[in-house]
């Protein structure tokens, strides 16, 4: 299996996302990540999907995907071409023995503090996947209470845009 | 009756919206009257359907006007094979329409019926209120959730002024690129609600273009591959038949002298008299259409999909062949079988274009396919398509069926059900014209036969329809009769009663060591005849008749043949120990194809 990050435009419209989704079920394929957006276009909106597939499978979803009538236009996103980044907000057990330390971890990854209590505190760091998941590890001995994650965001290096391509034809 | 009533041309205000300036304004309609007036615009002249609650609004219209015929079907599923049964026999779109909840559930079947098969059809049905929906109200069920997999694509309506639009996007979208079902499910406040009509309405589908011309490099490429080829074969799908290709097809198999195979769902798109036509293919094909396939060097798919029932053993099909794929479809190629030079193109427009390549192609290349023919002719020889007579004195029901065939010849339609008699009905009648092969191909659908005959008789009331059906497929839909009777919908039902679910039966006579379990169906020989077939034609008003030996037979098509006031069910008792011959054995490889029972041909590795 290998990971592949697909980006949808897609028509803003009631039941897309279940069809979208519907097609990955259908095959047993579980999503690992989704996020579902606005563009700057209105009334599109772009889904990117992280799954965990192999490629001709794959290629065989992306043309079901391609068959749905509100779906515009697919796009798998090469890592080495484009960026990659989930949000993540982590709540944290920090109390006067070990707050230093986490900050420390704060800092060293440029992550940010947004709330604090007494016994803990929630930390916000934005970054790809190897970034997030090194920094919970490095959390984890300090006790980690909840954990909220993004679906994976991605957009193309370069100038070139998706929209632009679509409505140039 | 308005069953042959022109497209009707309705007059909403001669101002059409985007001629304006005349000032006129647009007629406002109830959203029950758009949807009326919408479908009469797109040339939608038939309906099947059974109202409900949620639909009381749009019947209260349909009961005013005359440009729509509706059939009063008994079961909504009945309405939904009907309507298959009228797009496969005419290539026109079929309309079915049901309320909310249950009367919408029964359509499922058949949307996924017509999903499978690509029909074009369109369901409308009715949902609950709006401001109810999601509430668990009487009879709601979110019918554009349960079917989102097996439509095309679905619409959901809650304002009047939405109607025209959704109705001719699903119209469009059924009957365009690779057809299908559209489900339209429009509430009972959008119904009843008013706007003004506007037509043409403006449809806002950015995301569908289906592809129609195929890529000239591409078409070079196969046409210059058959030249070359040594062992082609053309393997037909039913694409061909929805693309209206017949015509190409002839002229491009007759230029090239390829051998034809049609899969099941294309028998009739090219002629079966015909010198090159092999026969169907498949777990239940003729040897020569199987081994073709199985031995050929370049086989060019067009219209067809690799179906399992096809290929046999995927892994071991085929495997000396290049493919050329030709689908309107992109998810089609490559799916089952990666094709060497995919063609992503309307069926009609490339074999078109495969007729001038091959004719460039050739004048650089020699084609040479005549020890292939020499091959192919000798296994037609030794394995024609027969059958032995039943050792139990019974009839044989691939006699009947083909008496069937040649007393009412190649104008007939012909709708099977599923099971054995499917496989002898696409066996033993001979197909010369497309769309006069009805069957449920890719769902196996039970019970599809009765009510898409009756479809098929509203299409084309000039021709004569036989449903082909089996004992258990006719006790799953027979009601329609009743629909048939009332509304003068004179079909032909032919019951190949063997007093048993036959196709099952089959199996477990050959793979489950003989134990017949629960497949019994006692209608036939030797049982208690529950239900007494003949009784039930009676009491639906159809003229019943009963065959049990084979002088019978053919006065009794005859007397089918003769009666048009009424329909005509006969039940013709056969034996349950015939088999459908010849045989693929499910999972395995077609070089495995036996012509009967433990009778294998054997021919030549290389």
């Amino acid at each position: 299996m290998s990971s592949h990050v697909l980006s949808l435009l897609v028509e803003d419209k009631p039941g897309l996302l279940t069809r979208v989704a519907g097609l990955f079920a259908r095959r047993g394929f579980n999503i690992e990540s989704l996020a579902v957006g606005r563009t700057e276009i209105e009334g599109l909106s772009r889904i990117t999907i992280l799954v965990d597939v192999e490629d001709l499978p794959l290629e065989q979803v992306t043309k079901q995907l391609n068959k749905l009538i509100n779906v515009i236009k697919i796009v798998e996103l090469d890592p080495a071409q484009s960026v990659q980044r989930e949000h993540l907000l982590v709540k944290v057990r920090a109390d006067n023995s070990t707050r230093s330390q986490v900050l420390e971890a704060v800092t060293l990854f440029r992550a940010r503090v947004v709330d604090v209590a007494i016994d803990a505190v929630v930390i916000e760091v934005t970054g790809d996947s190897g970034k997030t998941q090194a920094l919970l590890r490095v959390l984890e001995p300090y006790g980690i209470k909840e954990i909220a994650q993004s679906g994976l965001v991605a957009i193309g290096r370069g100038s070139k845009s998706i929209t632009e391509r679509v409505y140039k034809n | 009756m308005t069953a042959d009533s022109p497209v009707p041309s309705p007059s909403p205000s001669p101002a059409a919206p985007g001629l304006s300036g005349a000032g006129v304004e647009p007629e406002i309609l109830t959203g029950s009257g758009a949807i009326i007036r919408s479908l009469a615009m797109l040339g939608v002249t038939d309906v099947f359907g059974l109202p409900g609650g949620a639909v009381i609004p749009l019947y209260d219209e349909l009961m005013t006007q005359d440009a729509i015929r509706h059939i009063l079907v008994r079961h909504e599923q009945g309405a939904g094979h009907a309507a298959e049964g009228y797009a496969s026999a005419s290539g026109r779109v079929g309309v079915a329409i049901a309320t909310s909840g249950p009367g919408a559930t029964n359509l499922v079947t058949a949307i996924a019926d017509a999903y499978m098969d690509s029909v074009p059809i369109v369901c409308i049905t009715g949902q609950v209120f709006s401001t109810l929906m999601g509430t668990d109200a009487f009879q709601e069920a979110d019918i554009v959730g349960i079917t989102m997999p097996i439509t095309k694509h679905s619409f959901l309506v809650k304002r009047p002024e939405d109607i025209p639009a959704a109705i001719a996007s699903a119209h469009l979208i059924a009957s365009t690129g690779r057809p299908g079902p559209v489900l339209v499910d429009i509430t009972k406040d959008a119904q009843q609600n008013t706007a003004p009509f506007i037509w043409p309405p403006k449809l806002d589908l950015p995301g569908y273009r289906p592809i129609t011309k195929a890529h000239g490099k591409q078409v070079q490429a196969a046409a210059q591959l058959l030249a070359e080829s040594r062992k082609p074969v053309l393997y037909v799908g039913g694409g061909v038949i929805r693309a209206r290709a017949s015509e190409e097809l002839l002229a491009f198999a007759e230029l090239t002298g390829t051998p034809v195979v049609t899969t099941l769902m294309a028998r009739g798109a090219f002629p079966d008299s015909h010198a090159q036509h092999l026969g169907m293919p498949g777990m239940h094909g003729t040897v020569p259409a199987v081994l073709s396939l199985q031995e050929a060097d370049l086989i060019i798919a067009l219209g067809a999909r690799f179906d399992d029932r096809v290929t046999g053993k995927i892994s071991e099909f085929a495997p000396n062949a290049t493919i050329v794929h030709v689908d309107v479809d992109p998810a089609e190629i490559s799916k089952i079988r990666t094709a060497d030079v995919p063609i992503v193109g309307d069926a009609k427009e490339v074999i078109a274009d495969l007729t001038v390549a091959y004719a460039a192609a050739v004048r650089t290349t020699t084609p040479d396919i005549s020890v292939w023919w020499t091959y192919l002719n000798g296994l037609r020889e030794e394995f024609p398509l027969g059958y032995s007579e039943p050792t139990d004195g019974l009839l044989a029901p691939q006699y009947v069926i083909k008496r069937i065939g040649e007393l009412t010849g190649p104008e007939g339609v012909y709708a099977a059900g599923v099971g054995q008699h499917q496989m002898w009905a696409a066996q033993y009648i001979k197909y010369e014209r497309p769309n006069s092969w009805l069957n449920s191909g890719g769902a196996g659908t039970m019970g599809y036969s009765v009510p898409a005959a009756m479809g098929a008789k509203v299409a084309e009331p000039d021709r004569v329809v036989w449903s082909i059906d089996g004992d258990g497929c006719f006790q799953m839909t027979n009601q329609e009769l009743a629909t048939c009777t009332i509304n003068n919908i004179p079909i032909k039902v032919a019951i190949i009663n063997n007093s048993s679910l036959g196709m099952v039966r089959q199996w477990q006579t050959l793979f489950y060591d003989g134990r017949h379990s629960f497949t019994d169906l006692n209608t036939g020989h030797g049982s208690a005849m529950v239900p007494d077939f003949l009784k039930l034609a009676e009491a639906y008003g159809a003229l019943g008749i009963r065959v049990t030996s084979a002088d019978q037979v053919d006065d009794a098509i005859k007397l089918a043949l003769a009666t048009n006031d009424r329909p005509v069910v006969i039940d013709f008792i056969v034996s349950r120990d015939a088999m459908v011959w010849p045989m693929v054995p499910q999972g395995g490889s077609n070089s495995s194809v036996q012509y009967a029972k433990d009778h294998a041909p054997t021919w030549g590795e290389e």
